[in-house]
């Protein structure tokens, strides 16, 4: 029961904070926040909007999940941005290189996203297992040289095509394509959520039900104890960021694989930024994650809603930073007070229980 | 043992510090209980008592850091109170602690000036002071030299360039010689005797009976929380204080049958570590063998390097020459983790920090260390966990080592000490393991729960295990042990047998009374010695 | 009694060695001579004298500012004890906060403007790490995430109106430069006489003092006047002591919080004030979104590289704001050339190591300096899209090579809270 409230309460706390400091900005600006919060919520049911939040729900709970997979060492992998973008685009050419078979195309192209993304957070893992470089600078200066090399990569003369009066790797035949479930006019979704709600199964099951999620988390709560108990450190910073870069692989396929079919300069940006948010929001926890992620996804497309009624769309920038701060500033004040709380709890169930204990060694042996 | 002589009195208290009737609780334990302490001005006063006794504490109550339940303090025959170490500094008493408070990545004077910029302000006259001051506490190092590149006997001379700074009369030594080899404790002694000269008191805490005695004028001697006398170091002999220390009778061991097989379990050979920065060595070629069905206790005052021993032993530290073999196999260079399924157990010092997740219910601390193998662990390539058993076990050692607690969901932290330390020795047991180190197993532990892990460990002896075990709680170490090694320094010095050892031998060993510990080989393992230890 | 030196000086990169080393100060300036002569020499021999002309220098020096304000913004902060990574966020609040105060008062006003948005961003930080002893990375990337939202929101409300472009600013006037005459035109006199090695100096010499505004003035007086204030003053005294051990310095009496909250929103200032230098960018003047591209982070990795000093930090931002203008003035070619002139590094470096008989690391020096040779012979120039991020990629290849060699204050990142200590 406490533990049901340790962990919803945060958030909570967090998104009534945010909305009341975003009312107050609109205040401030003139606009209603009754009219916004209107717009916001019957939005929902309008055109493919429904649709749309779960689709970018799935793309941010599987960034979610690659930051998360990190954060449990207490390993920040803010490199997510640059891996899903690098192995969007290697796997976009190699989709549109090759030639298969239906579903091997397809599992091809996952494959080659998946093994890009690990590879190049491999190498902040490299750099930080063994000289001790701090992963959030080396994976921040891995996503610029990121862009470099996918701009480097479109170019005409590198694996660019010209479509229209656009560049892009060369589309993506039906056999790469993963299929959609359509709902006719309210939208199509991305099978690739079902491959997120797996990821999310698959993550749980790994770290509660397997040696590799116990150790991951023994070392993040306390290295000391973890080492003491058999843990290779070096070990598994290396596994473990390379394994986040791994998911982040996949973060871009659903748009890929699902409605663009190639891979331009000017496709879909920010998700790793968006994953960090939503882990902290969601704790780590697969079903926080998951509802975090609808609620980002929500806030977003409301940006839109709001637009057509003249509420500026960046209020829900910053309820979203707004948002993060809180949050992590509300798990920290619940947890001192439930650390609290559990030890007098526990002391005065004992001390029911049982007679009290006598002060300690006043002359007993000898 | 003698009576303190009565000093002249000149006008005035001759007193500077005067504690009466200090009394300190804490949640389980009495630390302190009704203790009188009197320091002439003027004089080196020597603080006696094992770990645990009591001393800290009333030097923290001394130095304002903690409030006393009951007595008072003087200074000078004014009664005081002190709510903080500010308090206490502005009366001219000042601590230099065990565990030195400096920062590395500081010069001298930063140090030094730390805090008490006020009084000569940061420039040239605060260098002046800081050049007198040096003079007199004996350093020579530069004051605008970094901290870290100073030795320990140097940085001992820092933090006590600190207080004289802040204006101290009274100064607290606390375990001033932990760290120092002889010569630098020659030096320190003559420092202290030239500042004594100039009218500075000193309050000296120390196990060591040999030097205390060379450096005290009078000794007080305080164990298990209460005072248990005064001494004048010109007439009593380092035997009679151990036995003050340790007290009169030493527990009896367990009669009954030998367990000891004649079956080696580990040997360790000639294990060395240096030293950090080039210092004294933290083992110096260690030798020893425990048996199957063995308790191979290790003596000694903590920072003589068993600590380092257990970590080497267990894989966390790796050593730079010798070998550690377990049951035939060499493990020298194996990982922690393969150490431990070969068959070690290890119940380490300092629970929270080395041996628990201090957020996660019981039954996830059952699989630390265990994760690997069954039954927590199923078998396969995948490493998959069984959540069930790990339950059911958890539940099992919490009935079999009576581990009080509502369930075995609790978050560990939620947990006293010693039911925690319960279910560390629980879990540490339940591998099946050939060998067991247990590192001070029942230290911040109460009476009852200590009893209930001395019992365990016997039982898992008779049933064949060998036991490493090291504790500074002599109680512990003569009632479990089958035979004693005493460290000192990173090396094993004596042997002693529990069954006939006196408590001055082994206090006297413990401290280098006897004069072993300098510079000697250590005893080259053999069947338990029947011979006592040496004696001075 | 013993004479007592001074604190050792603030220098360049490697801690200072046992051997009868040269002063820092001196130590520093040999640096800078030698990488003048492989300039040099690398210009002549490519053919490529962009790299040392007054053209390129100058955009350097416009480049470096806001990492160098940067990078004393994370000096600030770790020195106590709190990592900033929320310096980009603040770096952006601050390009607002001038831009906005610029478009309706001045240059100067901008400078406040910068100064004080920064500032908020690190209050914002200070409570959550020091207050709430929220874990400081996370605390950080949510000021970057706020920091955003907050300028984009306010753009679209108070500039949109008046530059029709959400993204960008009204105009905002810059500062007039100046130039120290008449050395600038004796610096380029001899620039254009291109004399071997004095021409190559000239222009450098001529770029850095041409062409400065009164705040590039200011940022690079911050780095002596940040020197003093921490290793000279008491409250520096303080400030750092909370970095090292807050435990002893507690127990001394310093109130530890307090010193952080003022380091951290310092912290926040300088960061704004590195914003303020974009938005006063004579190039680009004016707000822009996105303008900042990452230069928080690299001001964090100019201070590591740096060793956590303003010296230090002063050689790392320049060698990226070098690496920036470069390749931003003299694109692809040019950087092809640095190519060339980090092969001579590397051997210099090697036969220096070779010298004291640390064979290994002379050894891994020729190897790489071995394939960055072969890099360079293998194209032609380096493509637009990898020059764009040279940068980025020195900045990478600099930690890996340097970062165990460092020392961060030894309580850097520690979530301290009050009473913990013994």
């Amino acid at each position: 029961m406490t533990r049901v409230r340790t962990v919803l309460l945060p958030p909570a706390l967090a998104i009534v904070f945010a909305a009341l400091l975003c009312a107050v900005a609109l205040l401030v600006s003139g606009d209603s926040p009754v009219t916004a919060l209107r717009v916001m919520i019957t939005q929902v049911g309008e055109g493919t909007t429904a649709v749309d939040i779960v689709n970018s729900g799935a793309i941010y709970y599987i960034a979610a999940l690659a930051v998360a997979i990190g954060f449990q060492m207490k390993l920040f992998n803010i490199g997510i941005e640059g891996q899903f973008r690098l192995a969007a685009c290697v796997a976009a050419i190699v989709g549109g290189t090759v030639s298969l078979p239906p579903v091997l195309h397809t599992i091809v192209i996952i494959l080659a996203a998946v093994l890009v993304g690990a590879a190049w957070s491999g190498i902040a893992a490299v750099l930080k297992a063994y000289r001790g470089v701090s992963e959030v600078i080396s994976t921040i200066m891995l996503n610029f040289l990121a862009t470099g090399l996918i701009a480097f990569l479109i170019r005409p003369d590198s694996f660019g095509v010209l479509q229209g009066n656009n560049i892009s790797t060369a589309p993506i035949p039906p056999a790469g394509q993963f299929f959609g479930i359509s709902f006719g006019s309210a939208g199509t979704v991305f099978g690739m959520v079902f491959v997120a709600v797996a990821l999310g199964v698959g993550y749980s099951f790994l770290l509660n039900r397997t040696r590799f999620g116990f150790e991951l988390k023994a070392s993040g709560e306390s290295p000391t104890a973890a080492t003491a108990g058999g843990v290779d450190a070096r070990r598994m910073v290396i596994i473990a960021l390379v394994l986040s870069g791994a998911v982040a692989g996949l973060v871009g396929l659903p748009e890929l694989l699902g409605r663009d079919y190639a891979y331009t300069l000017t496709s879909p940006q920010g998700y790793g930024f968006t994953g960090i948010a939503v882990a902290l929001l969601g704790r780590n926890h697969p079903v926080g994650i998951a509802l975090g992620a609808l609620l980002w996804a929500f806030l977003d497309k409301s940006a839109l809603a709001l637009d057509n009624v003249g509420v500026p769309r960046e209020i829900v920038l910053i309820m979203q930073g707004a948002v993060v701060l809180s949050v992590v500033v509300a798990y920290e004040i619940v947890r001192r007070y439930e650390l609290a709380a559990e030890q007098r709890r526990v002391a005065a169930q004992l001390r029911d229980a049982a007679p009290s204990p006598t002060p300690a060694s006043t002359g007993s042996a000898s | 043992m003698g009576a303190v002589p009565e000093a002249e009195t000149p006008a005035g208290s001759p007193y500077a510090v005067e504690l009466a009737g200090i009394t300190k609780r804490f949640p389980g334990v009495v630390a302190n209980s009704d203790i009188n302490l009197a320091v002439r001005r003027g004089e080196v006063h020597a603080l006696c008592g094992e770990n645990g006794a009591g001393k800290s504490t009333l030097m923290k109550i001394l130095y304002g850091m903690q409030q006393p339940d009951e007595g008072t303090i003087s200074v000078d025959g004014h009664p005081v109170r002190f709510r903080s170490p500010a308090d206490a500094i502005k009366a001219g008493i000042g601590m230099v602690h065990q565990h030195f408070m400096l920062a590395d990545n500081l010069t001298v004077a930063e140090n030094v000036l730390l805090g008490a910029e006020a009084s000569h302000g940061i420039r040239a006259a605060a260098r002046r002071r800081i050049a007198e001051l040096a003079g007199t506490v004996g350093l020579e190092a530069d004051a605008g030299v970094l901290v870290e590149r100073l030795g320990v006997a140097d940085r001992q001379r820092v933090e006590i360039l600190k207080v004289l700074y802040r204006g101290a009369r009274t100064v607290i030594l606390d375990e001033p010689t932990a760290v120092l080899v002889p010569q630098e404790v020659e030096e320190l002694f003559e420092t202290v005797r030239t500042m004594r000269a100039d009218g500075f008191t000193f309050l000296f805490i120390s196990h060591k009976l040999d030097e205390v005695r060379s450096i005290a004028d009078t000794i007080t001697v305080i164990r298990r929380g209460t005072c248990v006398g005064s001494a004048d170091p010109k007439t009593v002999s380092s035997r009679q204080l151990a036995e003050m220390m340790v007290g009169s009778e030493l527990p009896s061991p367990q009669t009954g049958e030998s367990t000891v097989t004649d079956r080696a379990v580990l040997e360790v050979t000639g294990l060395e570590l240096p030293g950090e920065g080039g210092g004294r060595p933290l083992l110096a070629g260690v030798d020893l063998v425990v048996r199957a069905g063995e308790v191979l206790g290790i003596a000694g005052v903590e920072g003589n390097g068993q600590t380092e021993l257990v970590e080497t032993i267990m894989g966390i530290r790796r050593a730079a020459g010798g070998s550690v073999v377990l049951a035939g196999q060499d493990i020298s260079r194996a990982s922690t983790l393969h150490r431990r399924e070969a068959g070690i157990g290890y119940v380490p010092e300092d629970r929270t920090r080395y041996g628990l997740l201090a957020t996660q219910p019981l039954w996830v601390n059952r699989i630390l260390g265990y994760q690997s193998r069954p039954p927590v662990a199923r078998p396969g390539p995948l490493g998959l966990l069984d959540r069930a058993a790990a339950r059911r076990d958890t539940e099992r050692i919490v009935a079999e080592f009576d581990v009080r607690t509502p369930s075995i969901e609790v978050a560990a932290a939620a947990l006293s000490g010693g039911n925690q330390q319960k279910l560390v020795v629980g879990r540490e047991l339940s591998g099946d393991p050939v060998l067991l180190i247990a590192s001070h197993p029942t230290r911040g532990v109460d009476v009852g729960a200590q009893a209930g892990i001395w019992e365990e460990l016997r039982r898992a002896r008779a049933a064949g295990l060998a036991v490493l075990l090291i504790s500074a709680d002599l109680d512990e170490l003569i009632g479990l042990s089958d035979s004693i090694r005493v460290m000192l320094r990173g090396r094993l010095v004596a042997d002693a047998d529990p069954a006939t050892v006196t408590p001055e031998e082994l206090g006297a060993a413990m401290t280098g009374a006897d004069g072993a510990g300098h510079g000697q080989r250590a005893a080259t393992p053999e069947p338990p010695p029947k011979p006592e230890g040496t004696a001075s | 009694m013993t004479a007592l030196a001074e604190a050792p000086a603030s220098g360049a990169g490697p801690p200072p060695t046992r051997r009868r080393g040269l002063r820092p100060w001196a130590r520093s300036a040999l640096v800078v001579a030698v990488g003048m002569v492989i300039l040099s020499i690398t210009a002549t021999l490519t053919g490529q004298l962009q790299l040392t002309s007054r053209g390129t220098t100058q955009a350097a020096l416009l480049l470096l500012l806001p990492i160098l304000l940067a990078g004393l913004g994370g000096l600030w902060a770790e020195r106590a004890g709190v990592i900033n990574i929320g310096l980009e966020g603040m770096m952006i609040l601050g390009t607002w906060g001038a831009a906005w105060a610029g478009y309706q008062w001045g240059p100067w006003a901008a400078v406040v403007g910068g100064t004080v948005f920064g500032a908020l961003g690190g209050l914002l930080h200070a409570v959550a790490t020091v207050t709430f002893t929220v874990n400081h990375i996370v605390s950080g990337v949510a000021i970057n995430l706020l920091g955003l939202g907050v300028t984009k929101y306010l753009s679209t409300l108070l500039f949109y109106p008046v530059s029709q472009n959400p993204r960008q600013s009204p105009r905002v006037d810059g500062f007039d430069t100046y130039s120290m005459q008449p050395v600038a035109d004796w610096m380029a006199a001899l620039e254009a006489q291109q004399r071997v090695l004095l021409s190559d100096v000239a222009g450098i010499v001529g770029g850095l003092i041409s062409g400065l505004t009164p705040l590039a003035i200011l940022g690079f007086a911050l780095v002596p006047i940040s020197w003093v204030v921490l290793w000279r003053t008491r409250f520096g005294l303080r400030l750092r002591s909370c970095g090292e051990n807050p435990v002893a310095a507690e127990s001394l009496g310093v109130n530890v919080r307090r010193y952080k909250y003022v380091a951290v929103v310092v912290s926040g200032a300088l960061a704004g004030l590195g914003g303020a230098a974009l938005t006063l960018n004579p190039g680009q003047l004016g707000y822009l979104e996105g303008q900042t591209g990452g230069r928080g982070y690299i001001g964090l990795a100019a201070m590591i590289f740096g060793n956590w000093r303003p010296g230090g930090l002063l050689f790392g931002s320049a060698l990226f704001g070098y690496v920036d203008g470069v390749q931003l003035r003299a694109g692809g070619q040019a950087v092809h050339a640095l190519l060339y002139g980090a092969t001579i590094l590397a051997v210099a470096v090697a036969v220096l190591w070779a010298v004291r008989r640390h064979w290994r690391p002379a050894v891994l020096a020729l190897v790489a300096g071995g394939l960055v040779y072969a890099v360079y012979l293998s194209i032609e120039t380096v493509p637009r899209e990898f020059a764009a991020y040279a940068p980025q990629l020195v900045t990478l290849l600099v930690l890996a090579v340097a970062a165990q060699r460092l020392r961060p204050p030894a309580a850097d990142g520690l979530e301290y809270r009050r009473g913990e200590g013994d």
